[in-house]
């Protein structure tokens, strides 16, 4: 049975991520006629509540939205009522009463997809809670890297950075363990989060030894915003040692992709230089997100999930 | 698996139980012959002519009337494929499952565009085939062939092309393969 939201990575399982995928394969299709454009979701409406800043992520849900001709309810925090004081809750019953099939919500605190089922039918898509999960950033990875090296199963890939902040990693981490990838986290202790142990990944600090072998080397930012104390000594220190410099990326094997899900600090944890080599696909994962987001959206809407009767779970 | 518990696609849930054999290997082969003459007199040679055939029961017939055209004209046509989910009309009602990605390699801008499908029914496929066609250029004239026409029309769409006329129940199923074709109904998994 489908699940009618995608709330974090397990909502899908191995099956989900692999039906997303083969999506995605109509849409990329899709994405390359003289009108990259399908009628498959008329009439639907799409709600974005965004308490949080995005670029490519709602660029690319809306982007997504318009291709498969589906109408969507802007929102946004800094000119709504929100800024009265109007609870999560009211809002989103209020753009719930308005009539829509989907919310795409992000939100700075943890869990905030998982509540939302209580006050709506919509099917919720999560575009990001606190540090905990942003799926549809792990599917477009995992897309990207399946058209890049020709599938994920066995696949070393290297994550390398800020993890304790990231949403991106651990639904990474989810998503591609799922699909079969062997994967290895290269980090100071510092960002990393207190315990581990229960992660299927191996933890490394040495990033010239962990990267010489691998397929992907996923670069994380450096998310400063987030960051309320001092976790490295200096920016400059933590370039020298888990930074992609130029140098280390040049020593690469042939055949192993550059991977960030931007937006990028140049010069922290990514050399200036390294998203134009030939092997860094950093804006391949972006036009892979609006095709990949149309099958999220298609997988919910149209595939028949919501039809499914587990809808309202709240575990 | 027998011929006659082939699966159908799983939108539907079920299995295939065949009750009759419509034609046989060499009926499917006898009309794709006559299908193939039949597209050519109609448009006085295979000038313009493209084939298009619906994923995924149409693929294959379109290919075989692609062979058959190069051996009577001596000249090959272009083949695409085309996925309908996207236009269906039953979309949020029911599961559509796309079956393999639309490949429509070629401009259709003026060419004769021959939809190829197995089964003509409601007329429901046809109606987005056309819709998507559309979306790929504008073509001269759009034409359809298929291998059976069970009737139980719900829109205004008729086939140019008919490898046998075949009255059927509603809730009767016709599976159209290269090996033949079969006329039965659907059985649910749990029985």
């Amino acid at each position: 049975m489908k699940s009618k939201h995608i709330r974090g990575v397990n909502d899908l399982g191995k099956d989900g991520i692999q039906e997303i995928l083969s999506l995605s394969d109509h849409f990329f299709e899709v994405s390359t006629r003289r009108i990259p454009k399908v009628p498959a979701l008329r009439g639907r409406t799409i709600a974005w509540l965004f308490y949080e800043n995005s670029t490519r992520t709602r660029l690319s849900f809306e982007t997504a939205a318009k291709r498969l001709s589906a109408d969507s309810m802007n929102f946004s925090v800094s000119s709504s009522s929100v800024k009265k004081g109007e609870s999560l809750r009211d809002t989103v019953e209020t753009v719930s009463a308005m009539g829509v099939d989907a919310i795409v919500v992000r939100h700075s605190s943890t869990g905030v997809p998982w509540l939302l089922p209580k006050w709506t039918d919509a099917s919720i898509i999560n575009a990001g809670d606190g540090a905990h999960e942003h799926p549809t950033q792990s599917l477009l990875d995992c897309y990207t890297i399946q058209k890049q090296l020709g599938g994920i199963e066995g696949k070393k890939i290297v994550i390398v950075g800020d993890i304790k902040h990231s949403r991106v990693a651990r639904s990474n981490i989810l998503a591609f363990k799922a699909m079969g990838a062997e994967i290895v986290l290269v980090a100071p202790r510092t960002l990393l989060p207190v315990d581990t142990s229960t992660w299927p990944v191996e933890i490394s600090e040495n990033l010239d030894e962990s990267i010489s072998d691998a397929d992907v080397i996923y670069m994380l930012r450096m998310q400063l915003e987030r960051q309320k104390e001092a976790f490295v000594p200096s920016l400059r220190e933590y370039t020298n040692d888990f930074g992609l410099t130029l140098e280390r990326a040049q020593k690469l094997p042939k055949h192993t992709i550059i991977m960030h899900p931007g937006p990028m600090n140049r010069g922290v944890e990514i050399a200036s230089e390294v998203p134009e080599l030939g092997n860094a696909v950093v804006t391949n994962q972006v036009s892979n997100g609006v095709i990949v987001r149309m099958a999220v959206l298609y997988f919910l809407l149209g595939s028949g999930a919501e039809l499914s009767e587990d809808g309202n779970d709240n575990e | 698996m027998a011929d006659s518990e082939r699966t159908t696609t799983p939108l539907n849930g079920g299995f295939f139980v065949a009750r009759s054999e419509i034609m046989d290997a060499d009926g499917v082969r006898r009309a794709l012959w006559r299908m193939s003459h039949e597209i050519l007199e109609q448009n006085k040679g295979i000038r313009d002519i493209v084939l298009v055939g619906l994923e995924t029961g149409g693929v294959h017939l379109a290919r075989k009337l692609a062979i058959n055209l190069l051996e009577i004209e001596g000249e090959e046509i272009p083949v695409g494929t085309l996925d309908v989910a996207f236009y269906r009309d039953d979309i949020g009602i029911r599961p559509v499952v796309p079956g393999n990605p639309t490949d429509l390699p070629f401009d259709l801008t003026s060419r004769v565009v021959v939809l190829v499908d197995d089964v003509l029914f409601t007329g429901r496929t046809i109606r987005a085939a056309m819709d998507a066609i559309v979306d790929f250029g504008r073509p001269a004239a759009v034409q359809l062939a298929v291998m059976i026409d069970r009737g139980h029309r719900e829109l205004p769409i008729r086939p140019d092309y008919v490898g046998k006329n075949l009255p059927t129940r509603r809730d009767e199923l016709v599976d159209v393969q290269e090996g033949g074709v079969w006329l039965g109904h659907l059985e649910s998994e749990e029985s």
